[in-house]
């Protein structure tokens, strides 16, 4: 039985310094004014889980998603971290975080989920790499958050309780790969086990 | 009919309104301020998902100087940020603006997917009342309005009833209120919706499957004011009820 979240899932844009630095520039003009102050959170619903192996969908208005590979800080009781698993949050890509991301992000299926549940570890370690087809495609290394899992927690906490099953992704890289319907994604990294799934174009 | 969900003597009860009182599951009798009320949903297999709109009223995109939106702007909450009828929602020391939000809020009924909106009300199981407050202190133009604005512990309050739909029969044609410590400062009628209940129903369902138990609060009208520490809020819809709240500073 694979694993899947008893709790909401919660991602967060901007974590990786790569990502943020890439943006920088623009954020100070319209519509951002200012660089975020809080994590810039987002749900992904349940409707979007997707059990490792499991295919995926692309609805025809999408030829292609963005792969939005991380990790997943599964919480259990007293806000203590129960373990962390491999995530792929896919998005229909997008220019513009002035709105929240429902639409590009909550798609049927848009996440997959890592077939189990990693106890402990250093998440300031992790590192994961993205093959698409068997190519090497994206690698992410999470001492390069701009906030740490810990800071991450400490923050978000600061405004809501992450409850027991609740999930708090870490962020994705910059760079991340595109990947359309008939392509294999495999998300593999160290302590893991692989999270794969295939994209397949939606029935009409 | 009107169901709840109560604590009483320490246990969880479904519950239907009956004469002024809550008819309990076990066939009891209580008082409405006998009970804690939760707010009035069914546990789910999977986690809820909490759709909310922002500036769906033409009036209260004026009065926060938006022009109306041409598509539903959409936000996510979690199941944590709810809580039931005369209950505590916690104002943080030293915010300047935190506001009510009356808003109708629709509980699926059946699994949706790639709804028409002649067909939606099939997939509506009722309607609650949800008040989403907001703190425009944490406001920032990053998927905006930011989590930490809307999806605070206690900050949305939903209740006190699920009325069932065939008890609703035109949402559209419902009044809103607000009342803070028993004066009216926010009136609106889901007449005045930007995107109606169909519409939502049909969109979202056009690119998200919705499960039974899953919420869709479908925006506040003109009227917001701030609350403070002691002020109690109701915040009332035609046919669908009352929801209680205090605000209290910590």
């Amino acid at each position: 039985m694979s694993f899947l979240p008893t709790g909401t899932v919660y991602g967060v844009l901007l974590n990786f310094r790569a990502e943020f630095g890439a943006l920088a520039p623009r954020m100070h003009e319209p519509p951002y004014k200012a660089p975020p102050k809080a994590p810039v959170l987002y749900v992904k619903t349940a409707n979007t889980w997707t059990p490792s192996g499991g295919a995926i969908a692309l609805p025809a208005r999408v030829p292609e998603v963005e792969v939005g590979a991380t990790i997943g800080m599964v919480f259990g009781e007293a806000g203590r971290v129960a373990g962390y698993v491999l995530m792929n949050d896919l998005s229909v890509p997008h220019a513009s975080f002035f709105r929240p991301p429902v639409k590009f992000k909550c798609l049927d299926g848009f996440l997959g989920i890592g077939p189990a549940l990693r106890e402990g570890g250093d998440p300031d370690a992790f590192s994961l790499e993205v093959h698409i087809d068997g190519e090497l495609r994206h690698a992410a290394d999470f001492s390069q958050l701009v906030r740490s899992a810990a800071q991450l927690r400490a923050d978000v906490g600061e405004f809501m309780t992450l409850r027991p099953g609740d999930v708090l992704m870490l962020g994705c890289n910059a760079g991340r790969p595109l990947a359309k319907a008939g392509q294999r994604i495999e998300i593999t990294a160290p302590g893991f086990e692989p999270l794969a799934n295939t994209l397949v174009q939606e029935a009409a | 009919m009107k169901h709840a969900r109560v604590v009483f003597e320490g246990r969880t009860f479904d519950a239907t309104e009956r004469d002024g009182q809550l008819l309990l599951a076990d066939g009891r009798t209580a008082a409405f301020d006998a009970v804690q009320w939760l707010p009035p949903l069914a546990p789910v297999p999977r986690p809820r998902t909490i759709l909310a709109l922002g500036l769906n009223y033409a009036d209260h995109a004026k009065e926060l100087e938006f022009k109306a939106p041409e598509e539903p702007l959409v936000f996510v909450k979690g199941e944590g940020a709810l809580i039931g009828h005369r209950q505590t929602t916690r104002r943080p020391r030293g915010v300047q603006f935190m506001h009510y939000e009356c808003e109708l809020a629709v509980v699926v009924g059946r699994t949706a997917r790639k709804v028409k909106r002649g067909d939606a009300h099939d997939f509506i199981a009722g309607y609650t009342v949800a008040n989403d407050y907001a703190i425009r202190d944490y406001l920032e133009n990053w998927y905006r309005p930011n989590l930490r604005v809307k999806n605070r512990d206690t900050c949305t309050p939903i209740g006190p009833w699920l009325v069932d739909a065939a008890d609703v029969p035109d949402p559209q044609a419902l009044a809103l209120s607000t009342t803070v410590n028993g004066e009216v400062t926010q009136r609106g009628s889901t007449k005045d919706m930007i995107f109606d209940v169909p519409f939502l129903i049909e969109y979202f369902s056009s690119f998200m499957t919705l499960s039974p138990g899953d919420l869709i609060l479908t925006g506040t009208p003109d009227g917001v004011v701030d609350c403070q520490h002691g002020d109690v809020i109701v915040t009332e819809i035609e046919r669908v009820g009352a929801l209680m709240n205090t605000i209290e500073e910590s």
